[in-house]
């Protein structure tokens, strides 16, 4: 099949022609949309791609961080200032993988895919996009419930706050080839503390839903408490609730719901 | 629909070639100019047998739009040897057994050439981490961990 490729040097102008064609798919890394042609998926007729160097930007000198659309897993592991986000890109594909796959790509990427889109809701990233009414940011959240609409949007930057310590950011990927594989749960937790307790605490999963979700029971449980056994131990057992994970080759929906709480306790007692 | 002209330097030769809008990198090298060592595998990604080079970095060209290489640099296993000599990994691949079917080799040579090309020390543990986005059903991955710690030991230049 023949596609149209449509290449522009202005971020403005690959939007619009994004937005304008409901049959265009922006091209990243191609881990996504090459993958999908290769399928065979006849609903993408034009591939819309963008050279604007603010794509592959990285703003990791401040206590906001910001990647452009277009970095690669690769260029974030050659970042030193980006040392808490390591773990999550490491976890990603192969070497060749983490060369092509880009930050913006993961936010579209389907079960058992898209890691560190489980570690950006943990840290409330704000995704920076464009569609036809110009510029705006929105929340992580908001655009993974609508992620089916955004397909017309282009993602120009994902933004976070850097965690207060490396022990306040922690990190995990559950899968059944190691070092790489598709993820049978993800789980990632961003666990703020002042005066001995926390605040603020963000717990996000991966392959436990449709999309990547916060557990929020959970985050319930360890607000305003110290990170003890007992807290551990109550936000293991709320781990599931509002889950509603899928079977498929690497786990069965009911696998899922046992470990969850099992790998939440380790990521939260610091275990291996 | 037009062809769209592609020129970029493979395996240190500039080539120019036709393509159709959408071909990946794979097909352009195996059909249109007739470099047959990189395999078509899974078109998905996920075995590894489609790695090349592009400007020295690893890449599978299953899904690498053709496109994407104007002007660049790309390297295969076809460009490895060094005249009628094989390259060191290649050599270190047939001292220590690492080729069994043979189907993986092309997309392994390769990204063994990526690690020893950045790091020519490695350690077992990164010669693990380097391939793990190749797969093999043959060998049980020993073989092909021993040859690339030999070669990174006695290897030659290049």
């Amino acid at each position: 099949m023949t596609l149209t490729v449509k290449t522009f040097s202005s971020l403005d102008e690959a939007a619009a022609a994004l937005s304008s064609d409901r049959r265009a798919r922006y091209l990243g890394g191609g881990t996504l949309v090459m993958r999908a042609l290769n399928e065979g998926d006849v609903s993408i007729s034009t591939v819309v791609r963008a050279n604007d160097q603010a794509l592959t930007r990285i703003d990791a000198s401040g206590p906001r961080i910001t990647l452009g659309a277009g970095v690669t897993f690769a260029k974030i592991l050659a970042e030193r200032d980006l040392g808490f986000l390591h773990a999550p890109a490491r976890s990603i594909g192969g070497p060749a993988v983490r060369n092509m796959g880009t930050v913006g790509g993961n936010l579209f990427a389907q079960n058992p895919y898209g890691d560190f889109t489980v570690a950006l809701l943990a840290l409330d990233a704000t995704v920076a996009v464009q569609g036809t009414f110009g510029a705006r940011d929105i929340g992580i959240e908001e655009l993974l419930q609508s992620r089916e609409r955004q397909a017309g949007a282009l993602v120009l930057s994902v933004s976070c706050t850097r965690p207060a310590s490396a022990d306040a950011f922690r990190y995990r990927k559950v899968s059944r080839i190691k070092p790489k594989g598709g993820s049978v749960i993800t789980l990632a937790a961003h666990l703020p503390i002042g005066g001995g307790r926390i605040a603020g605490a963000r717990i996000a999963l991966g392959s436990m839903a449709p999309t990547q979700i916060r557990a929020r029971a959970a985050e319930r449980a360890l607000e305003g408490c110290s990170l003890d056994g007992t807290t551990i131990a109550a936000a293991a057992a709320a781990a599931t609730e509002g889950t509603s994970p899928s079977d498929n080759a690497l786990g069965s929906a009911w696998y899922r719901c046992q470990i969850v709480g099992v790998h939440l306790r380790r990521l939260l007692s610091g275990q291996e | 629909m037009a062809k769209i002209p592609l020129q970029f330097r493979h395996n240190g030769r500039d080539v120019a070639i036709f393509v159709d809008g959408g071909t990946n990198l794979l097909v352009a090298l195996r059909e249109l100019i007739g470099d047959m060592t990189p395999k078509f595998g899974c078109g998905q990604g996920g075995c590894g047998t489609c790695s090349v080079l592009i400007d020295g970095e690893l890449h599978l060209s299953c899904l690498t739009l053709a496109e994407i290489v104007s002007g660049r640099s790309v390297e295969t296993l076809d460009g490895m040897k060094q005249g009628p000599n094989l390259h060191p990994l290649q050599r270190a691949f047939a001292d220590n057994f690492a080729a069994q079917c043979g189907y993986c080799t092309p997309g392994m040579l390769m990204a063994a050439k990526a690690l020893l090309d950045r790091n020519p020390w490695p350690s077992r543990a990164e010669v693990v981490e380097a391939i793990s986005g190749n797969i093999c059903r043959c060998t049980g991955y020993e073989p092909i961990i021993n040859a690339i710690l030999a070669a990174s030991g006695g290897r030659a230049s290049g």
